[in-house]
């Protein structure tokens, strides 16, 4: 026999033992904690329905489906919130027809056409815009560009009068803080947002598939509408919607630009309301149904956003899932 | 207990390039003490078994080598030896690995407990993002060390088993990653030595190295066999013969009729019968080169 | 190009006509695309330093509140203001930080493919989506209602706000930590927990610091979710625990609503102010995520 091995190394007699410490109860509990937090995500949720939900429930049982009348009218009794959904729908619209073209532009020129190097400074920039906060667009929407627009608006106005639908659409009445004033700031908001992602989703179609385009001799728009296009449109649609999502919950901006007047009409140059927007103008002098009403109008919010951020993330996720697969 | 003298000598005294066989000595073997006993190992990720019915003993003080084709297990089973093959998701053992005779897969066994003792070297060097100094230090203190001298001396102590105390003494705070690969696996033996463990796994630890820093590994190999068990997997067969005590070939085995593939241990031996005196055809059809 | 004599003229110049013009169209529409967004921002930044750079003083940013339809506007203003973001934005980042950080180790390191941990990884990105203003509805809901308006409200909505991006940026940058780390760890005895700890996440930290440098300069931007929580005043108040509280941003934008042109100038300078700390953050955050990348090869 050699010498015994080292006397503090595990021999057969105390091996056993000595292999069997018991999992440290730090990593245990570690885990635990871990666990938790990652849940913390879902309980917030919920909770953020329930809660709401309860302090909206004076709204939803006296209005009932009055809840979606026409009619805002703090001082007679009516609550009806048609006006904002209206908003925000037709504020949301204009942004993203706005946005929607620049931001894929931008991430194809970044893509497609620019080289790496300059790719940084536009990318800086994006990210420039992203940082501005909320009510610093506003401030300057309501102080500089809504009394710039308006002159524009009076403009157009008087240009369209008597066209039929361009009449109703861009004619009198006229003001600078309009629902066309605040979905062109969100429009500008939701742009980083809708590039960022597009780039992203762009930037993963295999580069074979466009060197086969190229090897064709398409010239680049062709390569961009026969090679990326197809395996990013879905991507791209999950990108819009994510932007659609963020259009419609943007507070402060449109609350300062958006005219502040509940009213359901299709002159985009008139002043308009939002749902975030009245919940945040009004929150503060707001009482009884009043105030269960804006809460309400907020859980209506919550509610459609949280149905556009599923579908959206669950098509960016399949999309990609499917590349992956292919 | 006296060691017959050729065993030692044929042994120790091995030119680095060829084993040289003396001819008519008998093969006489005269182990150490039994570090692991295998006992008809098979291991499986998820439903795909990966190494059926291993069988087999380590012995102390020795370096045992494990070669073989791509696919053929030998690093599955090298990872059976210090449970790491717990961390792959669906992976299990059948059969019982015995370290100096206690089940290693018995069921209060800590794993934990079981690599503080059989330590591990990879294949790429992978040092931590932190000094050289901290990188040796990092076992000793989640052993509970924390009197600075003391890591000071287990810091020196183990860099001068690596061989590597000379080049770094001067720069212990510099970052662990900027040393060339030679050095680095150096680090990473040294990392692995500072716990002071009683076996010493490696999984093909030159195959990132040029052969400057390889021929380094190996001389390292050599003096390390004093004190620790050895066991290593590797790909190069001259490398085998150049360090090796015993060497265990694996081999792949394929069912025709199910179409699944599955490692086994095709035979087990001192290296110089293995190299020059295969019994099994298998051993003779890769060490002579012409498969694998 | 002729190519041989006797044959044929091998035409190599670029596509003509359509094809040509089409593609010139769609690449200046690109680069267009690109200068419409330089414009506003351009208007923004330029109109907001020209405005606000004259407002800013150290007594501006420190000095307590005089009533709006008071001028000249660069005496006092913001300085409530100023410690309210402060001491709100940081105890929102002191909860948000390290729930998101233990968050994304969860995903990452214990829930692998599970179903758990891929649902939650999924409501963590919608939840990014909600807007901020139903985070405020939500801690008025479950936390002023009962407890009333006070900077730690506050604290809690911007801290809704901020975890899912954490939990996103965070787990992002633990993906990136090579496994061969890891193993290292383990074969040395270490608990998971202990590998987390002292080798995974110090090895993804200058990711894992620049996100939550994004996420800060975004809670310290927002107004929306402060509206019910913390009922902006304009008096100082250094307790953050109790009683109602103000910020840059919710100042700024009582400031824009006023008719009177001096909290108007007072609103601008806050707004220099306040874009001024999240543009700084972003820098910081740049160049950390720059010096690590340097770092962990």
């Amino acid at each position: 026999m050699s010498t015994v091995a080292r006397a503090d190394q595990a021999t057969p007699a105390g091996s056993a033992r000595a292999l069997s410490e018991r999992r440290p109860l730090g990593d245990r509990g570690f885990q635990v904690l871990a666990l938790a937090c990652g849940l913390l995500v879902l309980v917030i949720l919920v909770l953020i329905a329930v809660s709401t939900t309860q302090q909206a429930s004076s709204w939803f049982t006296t209005e009932g489906l009055k809840i979606f009348a026409r009619t805002w009218d703090p001082a007679t009794g009516q609550f009806g919130a048609l006006s904002f959904i209206y908003g925000t729908a037709v504020t949301a619209i204009i942004a993203l027809v706005m946005a929607v073209p620049v931001s894929i532009g931008i991430a194809l020129l970044l893509t497609e056409v620019v080289p790496y190097r300059w790719s940084r400074p536009i990318v800086y920039v994006i990210d420039l815009l992203a940082v501005v906060p909320s009510v610093v667009w506003g401030l300057w929407g309501i102080l500089v560009f809504a009394p710039w627009l308006q002159h524009i608006y009076t403009d157009i106005a008087s240009g369209v009068n008597g066209i039929p639908i361009l009449d109703n659409l861009f004619g009198q009445p006229v003001s600078g803080a309009s629902f066309f004033t605040a979905g062109v700031i969100l429009a500008f908001m939701i742009t980083p947002i809708v590039t960022s992602l597009s780039r992203e989703v762009i930037a993963t179609v295999p580069a074979i598939d466009k060197e086969g385009a190229y090897a064709l001799g398409a010239t680049r728009w062709e390569m961009i509408r026969g090679a990326v296009w197809p395996h990013s449109q879905g991507g791209v649609v999950g990108a819009v919607l994510l932007g659609l999502g963020r259009a419609m919950g943007e507070t402060i901006a449109a609350a300062l630009v958006i005219g502040s007047s509940p009213t359901i009409t299709s002159h985009l140059f008139a002043p308009g309301y939002d749902m975030p927007a009245v919940i945040a103008n009004q929150f503060g002098e707001s009482y009884g149904v009043f105030k269960a009403g804006l809460i309400g109008i907020g859980v209506l919010l919550f509610a459609f956003t949280i149905i556009i951020n599923v579908i959206a993330r669950g098509v960016v996720e399949r999309s990609a899932r499917r590349k992956r697969g292919a | 207990m006296d060691q017959p003298e050729q065993n030692v000598v044929t042994n120790t005294q091995l030119p680095k390039s060829q084993v040289e066989m003396t001819p008519g000595t008998p093969a006489v073997d005269t182990p150490d003490a039994t570090v692991f006993d295998a006992q008809k190992v098979s291991c499986y990720y998820s439903s795909f078994r990966a190494v059926t019915d291993v069988s087999l003993s380590i012995y102390e003080h020795e370096i045992t080598a494990f070669i073989g084709p791509s696919g053929c297990g030998k690093t599955t089973v090298l990872r059976t030896l210090n449970r790491m093959n717990d961390l792959v998701p669906g992976a299990h053992v059948e059969g019982d690995v015995k370290y100096r005779g206690a089940s290693l897969y018995h069921k209060d066994v800590s794993p934990i407990a079981v690599r503080r003792r059989i330590g591990m070297v990879f294949q790429k060097p992978n040092p931590f993002p932190k000094s050289i100094y901290d990188n040796i230090a990092y076992g000793p203190r989640i052993n509970g060390q924390h009197n600075k001298g003391k890591l000071d001396e287990i810091v020196e102590r183990s860099l001068r088993q690596a061989a590597l105390w000379d080049e770094v003494k001067d720069r212990l705070k510099a970052s662990g990653l900027g040393l060339s690969g030679g050095q680095a696996q150096r680090l990473c033996i040294a990392r692995t030595l500072a716990v002071e463990p009683d076996v010493v796994l490696m999984d093909e630890p030159c195959s990132a190295l040029d052969p400057i820093a390889t021929g380094a590994i190996e001389d390292l190999m050599r003096d390390l066999k004093a004190k620790y068990t050895i066991v290593i997997v590797t790909h190069n067969m001259q490398q085998a013969t150049r360090v090796s005590d015993r060497t265990a070939f694996y081999s792949v085995l394929r069912n025709e009729k199910s179409d699944t593939r599955t490692g086994v241990l095709v035979e087990y031996g001192r290296t110089e019968q293995i190299f020059q005196d295969p019994r099994d055809s298998r051993t003779q059809a890769y060490v002579t080169g012409r498969m694998g | 190009m002729a190519v041989v004599a006797g044959q044929q003229q091998v035409d190599l110049r670029e596509a003509k006509g359509w094809r040509r013009t089409s593609n010139r169209i769609v690449t200046a529409l690109m680069v267009t695309a690109f200068v419409v967004v330089l414009i506003p921002l351009g208007f923004v930044l330029v109109t907001t330093i020209a405005k606000g750079a004259s407002i800013i003083s150290w007594s501006f940013l420190t000095s307590g509140p005089i009533p709006a339809n008071v001028a000249p506007a660069n005496v006092g203003g913001m300085g409530p203001a100023v410690l309210g973001t402060i001491e709100i934005t940081a105890l929102a980042t002191v909860l948000a930080v390290p729930l998101g950080i233990l968050g994304a180790v969860y995903l990452n390191e214990y829930g692998g493919k599970n179903w758990l941990a891929a649902l939650i990884g999924f409501f963590s990105d919608v939840m990014t989506g909600v807007p901020s203003i139903i985070m405020g509805l939500f801690i008025f809901s479950i936390w002023v209602v009962h407890f009333g308006f006070s900077g730690l409200a506050g604290a809690f909505a911007l801290g809704c706000l901020m975890l899912p991006i954490v939990i996103r940026s965070t787990y992002e940058m633990l993906r990136l930590v090579p496994n061969t780390l890891r193993e290292g760890s383990y074969a040395l005895g270490a608990s998971k927990a202990r590998v987390t700890m002292t080798v995974v996440l110090p090895a993804a930290i200058g990711g894992i610091v620049s996100g939550a440098l994004l996420a800060v300069a975004r809670a310290a931007g927002e107004t929306a979710p402060l509206l019910f929580t913390i009922l902006i005043v304009t008096a100082a108040n250094p307790n953050v625990f109790s009683g109602a509280n103000t910020s840059l941003p919710s100042q700024i934008f009582v400031n824009a609503s006023s008719p009177y042109t001096g909290a108007q100038d007072r609103g601008w300078g806050a707004a220099l102010t306040l874009i001024a700390i999240c543009f700084i953050l972003m820098i910081v955050a740049r160049l950390v995520t720059a010096r690590f990348a340097r770092y962990s090869r």
